[in-house]
């Protein structure tokens, strides 16, 4: 029999930023995109032990498990611990539609008191208090790629995006870190 | 730099986040099979280039990933309304659009030269 | 000492705080806050440069960035030089090296100056006329020539060692300009908790109240008033003052641009600081207050150096303490130059004489003059200046004739009034509107939710601005539903209300057509071109421009268009709104590219790619090859070997024994749902409900139009679940056009799609050795070649992570695509390299993998298609239903041209020399003798050498292909004609038994 197959994560030993903004690689985590249409969203929350999100922008989170509105029938699943998203979603017993994308997302985290600002060197979004408080999602661009963005404290930002643009990611919030910690 | 109202996000974004889908209100033949050439020339390759009100398609495609419609004026850029994929198309013609005098054309400065 | 000029108690810098600066190599002393024009000046340097087509001297014109004369090259280092800087923009920093431009050998005596008694061959529109004949001489003398002598400054040739910052930001109010207008505006609005940004483009807000000092607000005087106000509002939370800032361009729904300078002013830059900052504001109301810009008086000879702006005069003595001159005469239709005469008359400056081309000027400043004993010529226009290097004397005669009296000087201060700064108005696409009373061009119908106020907003008087910008202030930030705060009042005071101004050319100016009175001084266009441009019938003001190229320098007319439309005006005996008045273009002043840029260089320019599998890959020797933006492995070279032993090894290899490839970079898309089946049957020309789970098949997609869009093999995990690969560069395109059916014209499937392109590393394993490879790794799989048979598809584990192993192939050989969740994608690779290399197999890359699937005749979409070829033209009709009623791209496969016969099909090229290979994209022909312009009949899509075969091999596309099979045809080259024979696209195991190995 072969040797277990070990994991390689894309961003592994990278470190960056500056005093006004950390920006360091989150850890592995599962992932899941959910598909349903309005009808399945209670059963869906039960199997994930979340209440889906409904409204634009928003999430929520739970024990390290988060559930981020995309779109109006798309939201993403994370969970920090590794837990088995498909087979919660498979326990659900309604029509919904969940493809493990584990593998296909990395995440950089960014935190500290200029955070918003380093992300803000690259990406569109209005990321005010009053507009993108704690808890706040949403898919945009950072550069000249898609991410999602999660605020997941006052100082603390996740920024998903595709594993082969993640040295992009880690690049552009590294620079946008050191300009904003000057 | 455009700010585009996303009927699902509910609020405007930046135009980064969005992709242009040509004109809104074109239906694909539910018997496409069958209609004739005239019907499909009408259908894909037609299209009106009007100065003034357009009715868009445009894709919040870095964003909720949806497609809806809007209304814009060619000439200000400005957007009358968007609304969800589906909905019907409003009537605007109480909404005039805003007429601009192009300045800096070569027609323009040709028609004043001559 | 930092300058002869330097009048002690005068100006706000400090006297000890001294910086070194080197000009044209003689070293001078300024004081810290300087720019290298007030430097200059107090160290009595008038003149700075040459002008752009005659070479003449010039000097300071102004103290502003509408300066057209004073352009200098700047320098750190080597790398770190800028030409075309503004002198009095840019700070001076210890040890920054200053040269002139467009002079040689030296400043004071240049070569070039011929041009300048040339002159009357240079008359505007001489380019078009001269150089049309001979036509030949145009690209191999006219144009060399012209290029050689044309252009300011020389490019830096080393790589830009700075790095640029970027920012988005939104506010509630952005407020352009820091002025009184503007900081009143920013003020009234941050009072209420709106979130503002304010931004000006020197190094301290004030404005105008750098150089006028008669004005008190609320008791204090305004320079000092402006500074506390910044202070103040930088001390509030919901502001951000930016100072060095320029707003450079106002695009639609209120996004503006600024560039901060950042480090352009120090000595010595910490290196962890950007260059510039770009900050791209959305803004929900803008308030310009942008100010005007004084314009000069057109005269004979007004570019002179030692003749700039009376304002400009009164910022160099009143900020910087500089004297520009010790007899100073003054050329003015406006109240306000008078006010510089008096500074400087109180500082100790003799003021030879203030000529005022009108009859009537402003009454106090007329008393004033008088008080201060100063002689007022009224009703006098300066007709002529003297002076090689620096004025040295003025001409002055009455208005309407008489004899010239010459009056020495020094200097020479004018104002021909003040033209507000309409340019962001204009970029905003806002419409100005001509107010005759006071002959402006004013903020009109507004295109976007701003509002001008001050002096761009043609409001005259300080009290009027004050009121008018404390109420824009709190109406912009009322609107976006700020409640906080209460009224702001301020109160202000000044010496005199102005009044006057003129556009056009005065006495002075003459009707000689060889009088030089500049109009735009940067592309040294006089009066009497443009009346020589309307002689020659440019009535509208944009072929005038074009013709005479005013305002078409880097300035863009900012001092010259006003003059230029009242002459032309004049001429044409037609109002100036008749001529028209050109639209304003970003940027305002010259941004660097560096700046536009900003992140996007080196690493960050694009993202690079790479698959889980690309440090193996690296480790392995492979050479890479950009695929959009994928880095792919292209080929392995071992020592010794070229690229194309390499390639000939690898495609032996993968045939005789086994590759393994990395397929990664495939786009994959998970498409999930109960409708599943019936979604990709309208997606695709293939059926797919016959498609039993586990098996795989290759489709086609079509555009509604009938050509063929892309392809990929398609897996059916569960009667809900497709594993839909997609070609590498057509998965964001494949993904949205999924997308868009879906949502839009089939919204009542339930299905759903997911890009799983990420998801998993790919390892393709090709080859008859394939199976031997990888069968002890999988667990839970039985691929026997009955239970497994070619385009199947399993999920299990491999190396104990989960696994869904495709047997497909891309090569006609038995192989496997391993999928495995992204991160393990490495480990696994080296297992089944552990496995294949001791059996003989070999990495690929993708020109092997190009050579064998061309040797079994498979199609790469975008290379042997090109958007215009219908799956009946690349013999895949096998592949499209002919049962089904509906699928993208059914009616357009029916179209009259789309079933017309003799379109051009894919067909295999054999050349008749098998050692020959034909260039990809070469063009075919029946007849090589025909004369040209020949008949051509399509072109080579792919050509390879293939190892395999022995022999080269080709795709092409040929009119009436199909029925051509076994004719020769020729292949026109430069240096011979290569006859190619017609044959089938499958060049080796025909019958694929291969396959099923």
């Amino acid at each position: 029999m072969a040797d277990q197959a070990l994991r390689k994560a894309p961003l592994a030993g990278r470190h960056g930023g500056s005093a006004g903004a950390r920006v360091t690689p989150a850890g592995p985590a599962t992932r899941l995109s959910l598909r349903a249409g309005t009808d399945a969203l209670g059963a869906l929350s039960a199997a994930f032990g979340l209440t889906l999100p409904t409204r634009p922008k928003t999430s929520a989170s739970a024990n390290g498990r988060h559930a981020l509105w995309l779109g109006p029938d798309e939201w993403l699943l994370i969970d920090e611990n590794g837990a088995d998203l498909m087979a919660a979603a498979a326990s659900s017993g309604v029509l919904h539609s969940a493809t493990d994308v584990s593998h296909r997302n990395t995440a950089v985290l960014v935190s500290g008191p200029q955070a918003a600002g380093a992300i803000a060197s690259a990406c569109p979004l209005d990321l005010g208090n009053a507009i993108f408080p704690v808890g706040a999602a949403a898919r945009t661009v950072l550069g000249k790629i898609e991410i999602v963005l999660l605020r997941t404290g006052e100082d603390d930002y996740r920024v998903e995006c595709w594993r082969s643009f993640s040295p992009y990611t880690f690049g552009l919030l590294a620079e946008g870190a050191e300009d904003v910690g000057l | 730099m455009l700010l585009i109202y996303c009927p699902y996000c509910e609020e405007e974004r930046s135009e980064l986040e969005f992709r242009h889908g040509g004109d809104a209100h074109i239906a694909r033949p539910t018997n496409m099979a069958d209609i004739t050439d005239e019907e499909f020339q009408e259908f894909f390759f037609l299209r009106d280039n009007p100065k003034g009100l357009i009715f868009e398609r445009w894709r919040h495609i870095h964003g909720c990933g949806r497609f809806f419609n809007a209304a814009r004026d060619t000439v200000s850029d400005k957007f009358v309304m968007s609304y969800k994929a589906g909905e019907p198309k409003p009537d605007l013609s109480g909404n005039a659009p805003a007429t601009e005098k192009t300045v800096e054309t070569y027609e323009a400065t040709e028609g004043t030269a001559k | 000492m930092s300058g002869a000029n330097r009048i002690a108690g005068q100006g706000r810098l400090t006297p000890a705080r001294t910086a070194r600066f080197t000009f044209d190599g003689k070293t001078y002393q300024a004081l810290e806050g300087d720019t290298v024009a007030s430097a200059l000046l107090a160290n009595g340097v008038h003149l700075v440069g040459r002008s752009f087509k005659y070479h003449r001297p010039r000097g300071i014109l102004s103290a502003g960035p509408e300066e057209p004369n004073a352009l200098i090259d700047v320098s750190r280092d080597a790398a770190r030089r800028q030409p075309n800087v503004r002198a009095p923009v840019q700070e001076v920093f210890d040890g920054m090296k200053v040269e002139s431009q467009n002079r040689w050998p030296s400043l004071s005596f240049d070569i070039g100056g011929i041009n300048n008694l040339l002159s009357p061959f240079f008359a505007a529109g001489f380019y078009y006329k001269t150089f049309m004949w001979p036509k030949a001489a145009w690209e191999k003398v006219y144009e060399p020539f012209i290029r050689k002598a044309a252009g300011l400054g020389v490019a830096p040739t080393e790589e830009d060692p700075d790095h640029y910052a970027s920012r988005y930001a939104y506010c509630d109010v952005l407020v352009a300009g820091g002025g009184v207008a503007g900081l009143s505006a920013a003020l009234a609005a941050a009072e209420t908790g709106a979130r503002v940004i304010l931004c000006d483009e020197q190094p301290e807000v004030g404005g105008a109240l750098h150089y006028d000092t008669s004005v008190t607000i609320d008791g204090q005087s305004g320079y000092a008033w402006a500074q506390a106000t910044a202070a103040k509002l930088k001390a509030m939370e919901n502001v951000t003052v930016l100072t060095r800032t320029t707003a450079f361009g106002y695009y639609n729904h209120n996004f503006v641009a600024l560039v901060e300078r950042v480090t352009d002013h120090l000595a010595r830059p910490d290196k962890k600081l950007p260059r510039e900052r770009m900050w791209q504001v959305r803004a929900k109301r803008v308030i310009l207050a942008t100010g005007s810009i004084e314009r000069h008086m057109v005269f004979a000879n007004n570019d002179r150096p030692g003749i700039m702006l009376a304002s400009a005069a009164r910022t160099y003595l009143n900020h910087f303490g500089v004297a520009v001159g010790r007899k100073v005469g003054v050329y003015t239709a406006s109240d306000s130059a008078y006010e510089a005469a008096f500074d400087l008359k109180r500082a100790g400056v003799t003021i030879a004489a203030i000529v005022d081309n009108r009859d009537k000027p402003g009454e106090a400043v007329l008393a004033e003059a008088r008080k201060l004993g100063i002689e007022v010529l009224v009703g006098h226009s300066v007709v002529d200046t003297k002076g090689k290097l620096r004025v040295s004397s003025i001409s002055v005669a009455r208005n309407g004739g008489g004899s010239a009296r010459a009056i020495p000087v020094d200097a020479l201060l004018m104002s021909a009034g003040w033209t507000p700064s309409v340019h962001l108005f204009s970029q905003s696409r806002g419409k100005v509107a001509y107010d005759a009373a006071s002959g402006r061009f004013l903020p009109g119908t507004y295109a976007q939710d701003c509002l001008s106020v001050g002096s761009c907003n043609g409001t005259d008087g300080l009290q009027a601005t004050i009121e008018e910008s404390l109420a824009a202030g709190e109406l912009m930030a009322r609107a976006t539903g700020n409640e906080g705060g209460g009224k702001v009042e301020l109160r202000g005071e000044n010496a005199f209300e102005w009044t006057g101004g003129m556009a056009g050319a005065g006495e002075g100016a003459g009707v000689d057509t060889t009088v030089k009175a500049f109009v735009d001084f940067q592309n040294d266009v006089c009066a009497k071109d443009i009346r020589l441009a309307v002689r020659e019938g440019m009535h509208s003001i944009e072929h005038i421009k074009r013709f005479t190229t005013n305002g078409m320098a880097t300035d863009q007319g900012k001092l010259s268009n006003i003059h230029g439309l009242a002459i032309a005006s004049e001429v044409l005996n037609r109002e100036i709104p008749k001529i028209g008045l050109t639209t304003f273009r970003a940027p305002y002043t010259p941004v660097t590219f560096g700046t536009l840029i900003s992140h996007s260089r080196g690493d960050l320019f694009d993202p690079a790619r790479k698959t889980p599998l690309h440090a193996w890959e690296e480790a392995q020797g492979a050479v890479f090859e950009d695929v959009g933006n994928w880095k792919r492995a292209w080929y392995y070279p071992r020592s010794g070997e070229t690229m194309h032993d390499a390639v000939n090894r690898e495609c032996r290899t993968v045939r005789n024994a086994a590759g393994v490839f990395d397929a990664s970079t495939l786009g994959k898309i998970e498409v999930v749902g109960p409708d599943a089946a019936e979604f990709l049957n309208l997606m695709y020309t293939n059926a797919w409900d016959t498609l039993k789970p586990g098996r795989c098949r290759y489709g086609i997609m079509l555009r509604e139009d009938g050509f063929v869009y892309d392809d990929g093999v398609v897996g059916r995990l569960a009667e809900d679940r497709f594993h839909v690969t997609t070609t590498t560069g057509g998965a964001p395109r494949v993904m949205n056009h999924m997308e868009d059916y879906l949502q839009t014209e089939f919204p009542h499937l339930k299905v759903w799609l997911t890009s799983t392109t990420e998801q998993w590393a790919v390892i393709a394993v090709q080859g008859p050795k394939a199976r031997e490879i990888i069968e002890p790794l999988v667990e839970g799989i039985d691929i026997s070649n009955e239970a497994f048979p070619h385009m199947s598809v399993r999920e299990g584990k491999i190396c104990g992570v989960p696994t869904r192993l495709f047997r497909m192939s891309f090569t006609g050989e038995a192989g496997f695509e391993v999928n495995v969740p992204a991160d393990y994608g490495q480990s696994v690779l080296e297992a089944i390299w552990a496995r294949a290399e001791p059996l003989g197999a070999c990495a690929y890359g993708t020109e092997t993998m190009h050579v064998l699937r061309a040797e079994k005749g498979y199609i790469i979409v975008g290379q042997d298609t090109d958007g215009t070829v219908t799956p009946h033209d690349a013999s895949l009709s096998w592949a499209v239903s002919k049962k089904k009623t509906d699928f993208v791209g059914i009616r357009g496969l029916k179209r009259p041209d789309l079933v017309k016969e003799g379109r051009k099909q894919l067909v295999g090229l054999l050349t008749k020399d098998p050692n020959v290979v034909l260039e990809e994209g070469a063009q075919i022909v029946a007849d090589p003798n025909e004369p040209k312009p020949m008949k051509m009949l399509g072109h080579v899509t792919s050509s390879y050498w293939s190892e395999n075969c022995g022999r080269s091999i080709a795709m092409a596309l040929v009119a009436g292909g199909q029925a051509r099979l076994g004719q020769t045809l020729y292949v026109p080259m430069p240096d011979r004609t290569i006859a190619v024979e017609v044959s089938d696209m499958v060049f080796i195991d025909k019958e694929g038994a291969r396959l099923n190995g």
